[in-house]
């Protein structure tokens, strides 16, 4: 194995976030870079090694469902940091604080006035064919009119460095305690890069996170009782529940641990008795959350928790119904979205999209299928999807099918050059393409983390970031360089 | 603390005192079969009997052989309380409930599943059998110790603590069942061949040969020996012991009363037995430790009913019953 020399890092074909050209770090990279330079194999290796043991013993995991059995799979992580210089940073932030905002006055529109529609930004059969929009929040006011409070939007950054929205997560979306639990691993294998304190630090989220559900409480005054609400250990977020329960000093419970009362009161089983529950942050899907109202057999649910929540004797976060801005389709739409409510422009651009609902739309798919993605509207995890250039011509004549019989339910995007960043392969940095999730908190106050968790497709090649499926992820650091420091001065001095 | 929580916890000690004293009493079987000569009619049918499992066994063997019964015991994943099995339910009990207890406590029951999950097989041979069987024996032991040097006074514990003692007082009934079936002769005063060497060995099985040379100071004989195992307050495996434990357990839970009351009522009748009218008659004793054994069932009931799954018509609780804090404000 031979010492890490930028000059053979081959990052020509795509936008790199370290390096500008092979040999030639960014000003935030630089530091990071230099160091990566210096250490020898055998420490490189030394490093990784030290990772893999302190995510061993953490114990940071997360299951997959593999051979009949489900198994807990050590969390992949890559150590070489991806870094976002801060001032960009600051400007992302503002676009998404931006989005989330629009999103919530849209999903509070769509279940009262949907003046939305009436005024043409969103098409009725959009709408009338949305399978997460539920009649049974209509009318319905959460604390705040806050229906998100979660929100995992991804990020991409394409071939001209820009970064773009893929898609908002509004549903239940994971990963927040990866993006902790990274930090701290870094923080122990690459120590002396946050001597400068350069690297903003991540680790507010959970407070922030109880302070907005604490926040949400139909009994204001009273010290609020938040507990997690999970699908069980065969989830494969478990980890991240029991992390996010723990970290905040809430009882993690399942379904059978609560009860809706003829009170309308939501209660958990204690060993001392029934105790009311005020705030459920609920990482179950919409259809299982509640029998009498969604799946009759879901066994993961709370009979009666929809009755509660609409007689606003507890606050669930996020709302249910919140997934129907989370509608791949709708998606296409946010930009107007945002136009509509808040009167500004978008400051974070979306990916071009097409609609198969559209006919011209349509056409263009089912002409450039071998160069496109197609998405259905409501899937995530990366499954469903087309990948136009790596498709065969079987599953494109599937897709042309699947499209053709129900065109509403897919769009498409082009196949974007997703940005590359160092990771290591055989012991050495090698370019590997990665997109960011960072996470919008939406409460009396709104929380954008700093920074988010960067996934990353470990083979080479790959556009397939999802843990799931062979994807891995690394740390997010959000980095001071001198410019910014002294653009603060000026600033100050101004 | 959630019910279920608290029954996960239960379950995990209960399990994991099973798979201890099932490696126990086989260990202590394996030695005293090397002792004993061909013709006694001991064997290893016994300790099916004393497991519980005769019906489980009968489905899938034809005979009591050593090589069967020592594989149902140890290794057989269809026996719900072979020592795998019971590691295993031990396991998937704490795995939604690891979060409570320290993570070291979770570790070392994961490890042990694992290297037992790996060893069972081999480890029934009779080469192997020891090495296995102590190790088995060394995890619960190492897990009991972790639990009292690491977990905090809390309903954690007490859960922990409740499940161990009663599954504790179960095994130690019908260790004395089965065996005394077979060794109390019609007139306690006339020693059977070889009764010496067995009652030995069922105070083994306890680890109580020691203690009782100890503390009675006799020959080793039934009436002694049983005397000593159900009513001696000091021995941490006779079956008083266990329920004294209990009781002052259940001291630290609120809504005791009625398990509490169901405690004292089987402890009474352990306690006030009459050891001698039992020595004579292995009939009586049988229908004793019946007795006995339906009342572990109502502790293990109304323990249940009033913790775990009936949690539903119980009183309603403020937050300010049960935690203490020190605002002011009012909760209604």
């Amino acid at each position: 194995m031979s010492q890490v020399d930028w000059n053979n890092y081959a990052c020509r074909d795509f936008y790199d976030e370290l390096l500008a050209a092979p040999g030639k770090p960014r000003a935030s990279a630089d530091e990071l870079c230099n160091m990566l330079a210096h250490f020898s194999a055998e420490e490189l290796a030394e490093r990784k090694t030290a990772a893999e043991i302190a995510i061993r013993t953490m114990g940071i995991t997360f299951t997959v469902y593999s051979e009949g059995a489900m198994i807990d799979r050590a969390w992949p992580f890559d150590i070489v940091p991806r870094i976002i210089p801060a001032n960009e940073w600051r400007k992302t932030e503002a676009g998404l604080k931006q989005r989330v905002q629009a999103l919530n006055l849209f999903i509070d529109d769509l279940y009262h006035d949907q003046k939305v529609i009436k005024d043409k930004v969103l098409p009725a059969e959009v709408l009338a064919q949305s399978a997460n929009f539920r009649p049974q929040c209509v009318g319905v006011n959460p604390p705040h009119g806050i229906w998100a409070h979660i929100c995992g939007s991804d990020l991409v950054r394409g071939g001209d460095g820009t970064l773009y929205v893929l898609e908002d997560n509004l549903r239940i979306p994971s990963g927040v305690s990866y993006m902790l639990e990274n930090r701290n691993v870094t923080k122990r294998v690459l120590p002396e890069l946050f001597a400068s304190g350069k690297i903003l630090p991540v680790d507010d989220y959970v407070a922030q996170l109880y302070d907005m559900l604490a926040a949400m409480s139909p009994r204001p005054g009273d010290d609020p009782q938040v507990v997690v609400l999970t699908p069980g250990i065969y989830n494969s977020a478990y980890f991240e529940h029991a992390y996010l329960a723990q970290q905040m000093g809430v009882e993690l419970v399942q379904g059978s641990d609560l009860l809706v009362d003829d009170d309308d009161v939501v209660y958990m089983r204690t060993v001392e008795g029934l105790r009311r529950v005020d705030v459920i942050y609920r990482r179950v899907d919409d259809e299982f959350l509640d029998p009498e109202a969604f799946n009759p057999h879901s066994m993961l649910g709370v009979p009666g928790l929809m009755r509660s929540w609409r007689a606003g004797k507890v606050a669930l976060a996020n709302a249910p119904g919140a997934g129907v801005a989370d509608d791949k389709v709708v998606y296409a739409f946010v930009p107007d979205i945002i136009r509509y409510y808040l009167d500004q422009e978008p400051l974070l651009p979306n990916v071009p999209s097409y609609l198969c609902m559209f006919e011209d739309d349509r056409k263009y798919v089912l002409d450039h299928l071998d160069e496109l993605v197609v998405k259905p509207a409501n899937e995530s995890g990366g499954y469903g999807m087309l990948i136009g250039p790596r498709s065969t011509k079987e599953t494109r004549d599937e897709f042309a099918r699947l499209i053709k019989a129900n065109p509403r339910n897919y769009m498409a995007q082009p196949t974007l050059a997703l940005s590359t960043t160092p990771t290591l392969a055989n012991g050495l940095p090698q370019p590997r393409h990665v997109d960011l999730r960072p996470f919008i908190l939406s409460g009396p106050e709104t929380h954008v983390t700093t920074g988010g968790l960067t996934r990353v497709a470990l083979v080479e090649g790959s556009l397939v970031v999802n843990s799931s499926q062979g994807g891995g992820s690394k740390d997010t650091w959000i980095v001071e360089t001198d410019e910014n420091a002294a653009g603060a001065a000026e600033q100050k001095g101004a | 603390m959630l019910s279920r929580v608290a029954e996960n916890l239960y379950w995990m000690a209960r399990y994991i005192e099973r798979a201890e004293d099932t490696a126990r009493l086989l260990s202590v079987n394996s030695h005293l079969m090397l002792d004993l000569p061909r013709h006694l009619p001991l064997g290893w049918a016994p300790l099916i009997e004393m497991t519980g499992t005769l019906e489980a066994f009968n489905a899938s063997h034809t005979s009591f052989d050593e090589r069967s019964v020592v594989h149902f015991l140890c290794a057989d994943a269809q026996n719900g309380s072979s020592i795998l099995s019971a590691l295993a339910s031990a396991r998937e009990n704490l795995r939604t409930t690891r979060d409570v207890v320290p993570r070291e406590i979770w570790e070392e029951v994961n490890q042990l599943y694992l290297s037992v999950a790996d060893h069972a097989e081999n480890g029934v041979s009779p080469r192997r059998r020891d090495a296995f069987l102590k190790n088995v024996i060394r995890g619960c032991q190492t897990l009991t110790g972790l639990i009292e040097g690491t977990l905090s006074h809390g309903p954690a514990r007490t859960f922990i603590k409740l499940g161990r003692q009663l599954e504790r007082a179960d095994m130690t009934t019908r260790i004395v069942d089965v065996r005394s079936a077979s060794l109390l002769p019609q007139n306690p005063e006339e020693l059977l061949p070889f009764e010496n060497l067995q009652w030995m060995s069922v105070l083994k099985s306890l680890t109580a040969y020691q203690m009782y040379r100890q503390q009675v100071r006799l020959r080793v004989r039934g009436p002694d020996v049983l005397r000593f195992l159900l009513q001696d307050p000091h021995l941490p495996r006779s079956i008083a012991c266990s329920l004294e434990t209990l009781g002052h357990e259940l001291q630290l839970l609120p809504r005791q009363d009625r398990v509490a009351a169901t405690v004292s009522l089987v402890r009474a009748d352990v306690v006030d037995a009459d050891i001698q009218a039992l020595a004579h008659s292995p009939s009586k004793l049988h229908a004793f430790v019946d007795e006995l054994q339906i009342g572990f069932a109502a502790i293990h009931d109304t323990l249940s009913a009033t913790y775990f799954v009936n949690a539903d018509n119980v009183p309603r609780v403020t937050q300010r019953q049960s935690q203490s804090h020190s605002g002011d404000q009012d909760n209604d």
